[in-house]
């Protein structure tokens, strides 16, 4: 893809770089205990808080809001206000994880110069999930999805710092083309 | 209503995928990573990658022939065959899988599961059933790749391996497997019923009609087939198109 990248629990290495993705499958409280114990909560807001491009994806989305609900409330990384909760019950049965493709939507922002810069204006992505974003201000919705009846943030954005509940390496040709954009703004 | 995943499954064994007919007759079919590049072109939403002898022959999967499957696709890759411990669910994921599919060490020590789903998630452990019909009308999981008796009841054992942790089941009927004759809608009906987590169904794939009636019957959450797609019966934009003109959502 024409980058080089680090996997990191180095505090130090995040710093330096110039781009962070924070990934990360599992629960909240249990991704926000890792990175507690890693000592990497300061270096990654510190990071986030210089504009640098930054990526969230799944979990790693859900830890940069500011408070989590799963298996209890934890605070978050606190880079973008808002909360992360369960899905509500859903229409048609729907199942909880959602596991499977569904469309992202544009949801008001432009998709000009970001992760999302000349991708359709809505696109199929792979979501695996049962706790979903929910930004305090709708200026930080990039994208918004509908399972089961229910519309929720799929992906939010503040400044260069972006967050996909979805997985763009698991979202064929769509999500390599928003890693490569991620690595335009480097 | 949500998009239904069309799956390609690949057997393998040894350096090829093949095609066993009710695990007897077996024929190679392709190359491993040149049929996952192409049903990954061709618009499938999943792969599976069984290695179908791991189990039998006690030894794990190839996970560098994994690899070399892995790193060319960009779409989710269930993997299994022989999967018995942590450390071979690490090294599956490592090598490129995104779930494992487990089930022969998964009967013979149920807590497999909860380990695994606490350890790596339970997204990523995937409960495979192998279900054979005995003569008296019930269901029987079969283990080592659908060949041997394991005297658990198959549609008991589904509601058991959720209640252990597992984030989807992979329900095969070992009778239709091959055969395209259509799914064994009478068995999956039974696990659909009460499943709260996703269940992929695989075993007796033939007209568009069958796939059609799996999902729509059978309440299956995904479909996944081998022989149509390896014999070329029909390309997964047939499979797809055909479900969307009959109402069922699929990603195109």
């Amino acid at each position: 893809m024409g980058g080089t990248a680090e996997v990191t629990e180095d505090a130090n290495v995040i710093t330096e770089s110039k781009a962070v993705v924070l990934p990360g499958v599992g629960s909240f409280e249990a991704g926000m205990r890792g990175l507690k114990l890693k000592n990497l909560v300061g270096a990654i807001k510190e990071f986030a808080a210089s504009n640098r491009p930054m990526l969230g994806i799944c979990l790693g989305a859900q830890l940069m809001l500011s408070r989590g609900n799963e298996f209890g409330v934890f605070d978050g990384l606190d880079i973008v206000k808002g909360e992360v909760v369960r899905f509500p019950p859903l229409e048609n049965k729907e199942k909880i994880p959602q596991i499977g493709w569904n469309s992202v939507y544009k949801s008001g922002l432009p998709w000009e110069g970001s992760i999302f810069d000349s991708v359709p204006d809505y696109f199929n992505a792979y979501f695996v999930h049962s706790y979903v974003l929910v930004p305090d201000s709708r200026e930080n919705i990039f994208g918004t999805t509908e399972y089961g009846g229910y519309e929720f943030c799929s992906a939010f954005k503040s400044g260069n710092v972006y967050g996909c509940q979805f997985h763009p390496e698991k979202s064929g040709h769509v999500g390599l083309e928003i890693i490569k954009n991620f690595l335009k703004l480097v | 209503m949500k998009n239904i995943r069309i799956i390609p499954r690949l057997d393998i064994k040894g350096p090829n995928v093949v095609k066993p007919v009710q695990t007897e007759a077996l024929k190679i079919v392709g190359n491993p990573a040149d049929l996952a590049g192409f049903y990954y072109s061709q618009g499938a939403d999943e792969l599976l990658y069984m290695d179908i002898v791991a189990s039998l022959y006690e030894r794990n999967l190839d996970f560098d022939l994994l690899k070399s499957v892995a790193e060319n696709i960009f779409i989710p890759l269930t993997v299994g065959g022989g999967i018995r411990t942590i450390h071979d669910v690490n090294n599956a994921l490592r090598a490129g899988a995104d779930k494992v599919a487990i089930n022969t060490h998964a009967v013979r020590n149920p807590k497999f599961i909860t380990e695994a789903a606490r350890e790596f998630g339970s997204q990523s452990v995937v409960l495979s059933i192998e279900a054979k019909k005995q003569a008296d009308g019930t269901w029987e999981a079969y283990t080592d790749g659908g060949r041997e008796h394991s005297g658990v009841n198959a549609v008991e054992w589904a509601k058991k391996g959720i209640e252990f942790g597992a984030g989807e089941i992979l329900l095969t009927s070992v009778d239709q497997d091959g055969t395209r004759k259509g799914y064994d809608l009478e068995l999956i009906k039974k696990i659909t019923v009460f499943a709260d987590i996703p269940v992929i169904v695989y075993g007796g794939a033939g007209s568009l009609e069958s796939v059609l009636g799996v999902i729509r019957e059978g309440g299956a959450d995904a479909v996944s087939a081998a022989s149509i797609f390896h014999y070329r019966d029909f390309s997964i934009a047939d499979v797809k198109n055909h479900l969307r003109a009959n109402g069922i959502n699929v990603r195109i």
